[in-house]
């Protein structure tokens, strides 16, 4: 990402005042539209009960307060199952699955762009393929398959499919395609090193950016699961189940509802702050060729 | 690994092509790339468990009256017939479903293009903030039910507060429970949520297409920002433009759990009843399994389709 355009370039290159204007409008009305509503969740879950239900809405607090969030903790310790455990759930759910999608995807993502085997053109179709329907469709069936391996109810129906999770083994795949050079992997064959050896050492370093996608991508889609229809018990149930169950307890719960969404919206935003540049650059090697 | 086995290796690899049947020489090379299926293996056999066999069973089952008690009958064509000719609620689901992808679908795209372009030429600094603001709806979970906050049906939903103070209305609207509202509601919260992988996509698409093209279009005649986009910046990005779809497409038809969050399961009048939410009436609550893969089969179908199509379109960009 070094190749960046600046302004001062581009002015050379056929902009009009105009057209800048619009575009600066444009981009301000959406930018609002985007971020109104996750600056109120904040506001409102800093403020205090007199000011929450304030006539007309204020968009700002005056007494800021953390009470709400001791308030969900509060309201969290008198549920029947303890708060902790939705956490760690979630949290148990985020890395294990995680992790086994990070060696499961990036294993076969290596084969995949640097092994010349037979098969390899149909399966990577096959995965391609697999991005391109929402896995509303195969919900039943999998039901099906989760009972008939008995696990409805247990960690695995959430954590053993998230392994197989296809965006990011595309993504590596594509990634390792453009930045593992050939020459250095086939010079390190002939010196006899097996495929392991430069899958984990010479591979796996040059594409930091792609496992650090890999890792942000399953990690927020586990991190937002919700309701499952794999998971019956309570005390099996995530983080955010529990968070939508207070939510929609109504007005009486609006300052700890608020406080929830805070809480469970940081962790992704604050993992995307972090990893935004791997993975802006990760992404410049997503596109689809025929 | 020893010298010996490297010089075994390096005779094997010298075997003439030419020697051989395609079918030998497919044998010949998948024995001598055996690792690379050892290493595939894990991943294909999870998602073959979760996905491919969980579509074809799908696919089979749509011509069965499976539901998990009874011996199931083989019926061949009589779900979808029913589906199409005896369910109304269906006909419902399929509009709606329609509706909404039709929109979600490509606004959602041209959103995700059009602000990642105009944010391209920003100072990267700028540019990181603002992809971050356009983004974080769409990873931070279950943030968008602050619009059911918004739009609730009592005197402390902001938008009928706001109207009231107005003077418009004199009762608060009962958005989520009204069929005229609910559709629209759905969509424009849809498309809060939609900046997803194939903005980023964009984003890093935008930036990688090559400086000295769009030079070489100055001196061309490419006289302003709108032809540069379409003679220069979209031919180079093809690839990212079709990932792009793709997301797109899935994301379009992937909402309904949005929709039961903000107006409750099923919707008043079957308003925001789409073919996500018909499937789960069947297959998670009435357990009739047959039909509802059936739902699934046709739900597959359509996003197939939708993506065979938009590659088409998209073949025509910049000609």
């Amino acid at each position: 990402m070094k190749k960046l355009r600046t302004r001062k370039h581009t002015v050379v290159l056929n902009r009009s005042v105009g057209g800048d204007a619009g575009i600066t409008i444009i981009l301000i009305l959406f930018g609002l539209f985007m971020f109104l509503p996750m600056y109120y969740v904040v506001i409102q879950s800093l403020k205090p009960m007199d000011e929450m239900f304030v006539y007309p809405p204020r968009f700002y607090v005056v007494k800021p307060t953390l009470k709400n969030f001791a308030n969900l903790f509060t309201l969290m310790s008198d549920s029947w199952v303890p708060f902790s455990r939705y956490i760690f759930n979630t949290v148990l759910i985020s890395v294990c699955g995680t992790f086994g999608n990070l060696i499961f995807a990036s294993m076969a993502a290596y084969a995949l762009a640097k092994i010349k085997f037979p098969g390899r053109g149909w399966i990577f179709q096959v995965v391609v393929l697999s991005l391109m329907f929402h896995s509303t469709v195969t919900g039943i069936t999998n039901f099906l398959i989760m009972s008939y391996l008995h696990w409805v109810d247990t960690y695995f129906a959430l954590i053993i499919p998230a392994f197989g999770s296809t965006l990011g083994l595309y993504l590596m795949k594509q990634f390792m395609e453009s930045s593992v050079s050939d020459a250095v992997l086939e010079s390190a064959r002939l010196d006899g090193a097996s495929e392991f050896y430069t899958f984990i050492n010479i591979a796996m370093p040059m594409v930091k950016p792609a496992w650090l996608t890999l890792i942000v991508y399953s990690f927020q889609g586990l991190w937002n699961s919700g309701a499952s229809i794999y998971i019956q018990s309570e005390q099996l149930k995530t983080f955010n189940y529990a968070i939508s169950q207070i939510i929609t307890g109504g007005v009486a719960r609006a300052g700890a509802s608020a406080a929830s969404t805070v809480l469970m919206m940081i962790v992704p935003i604050t993992v995307f702050i972090i990893t935004q540049s791997n993975i802006i650059e990760t992404m410049a090697t997503s596109g689809m060729k025929d | 690994m020893s010298d010996k086995t490297a010089v075994a290796k390096e005779t094997k690899r010298a075997v003439n092509r030419k020697d051989m049947t395609r079918a030998q020489w497919t044998i010949h090379e998948m024995k001598r790339n055996w690792i690379a299926y050892v290493m595939i293996a894990p991943f294909m056999i999870v998602f073959c468990m979760f996905t491919v066999v969980p579509v074809v069973l799908s696919f089979i089952l749509s011509f069965s009256t499976f539901n998990m008690l009874e011996m199931p009958d083989f019926i061949f064509m009589d779900n979808y017939i029913r589906l199409f000719l005896d369910d109304d609620i269906f006909t419902i689901a399929l509009q709606n479903t329609l509706i909404f992808a039709a929109i979600t679908g490509p606004v959602s795209y041209l959103m995700s293009f059009m602000l990642a372009w105009f944010i391209n030429e920003l100072e990267p600094r700028v540019r990181a903030v603002v992809t971050l603001i356009f983004y974080a709806p769409n990873i931070s979970g279950a943030v968008y039910l602050i619009w059911q906050v918004a739009f609730s049906g009592d005197t402390y939903g902001y938008v009928n507060g706001m109207l009231i103070y107005l003077g418009i209305i004199s009762t608060p609207i009962q958005f989520f429970q009204n069929a005229t509202y609910i559709m629209p509601l759905c969509i424009v919260v849809a498309l809060w949520t939609s900046l997803g992988a194939a903005f980023l996509s964009f984003i890093a698409g935008l930036q990688i297409v090559d400086r000295s093209l769009y030079e070489a279009g100055a001196v061309d005649g490419v006289r302003n920002r709108w032809q540069e986009l379409w003679y220069i910046t979209l031919p180079s990005m093809k690839p990212q433009l079709m990932f792009g779809a793709v997301m797109a497409i899935t994301g379009s038809f992937g909402f309904g759990g949005i929709v039961t969050a903000l107006c409750g399961f099923p919707s008043v009048d079957y308003a925001a009843h789409t073919i996500m939410h018909h499937l789960e009436d069947y297959g998670g609550q009435r357990f009739e399994i047959g039909y509802a893969s059936a739902i699934a089969t046709l739900l597959f179908a359509m996003m197939i389709g939708a993506n065979v199509l938009v590659k088409k379109i998209l073949s025509k960009v910049g000609e």
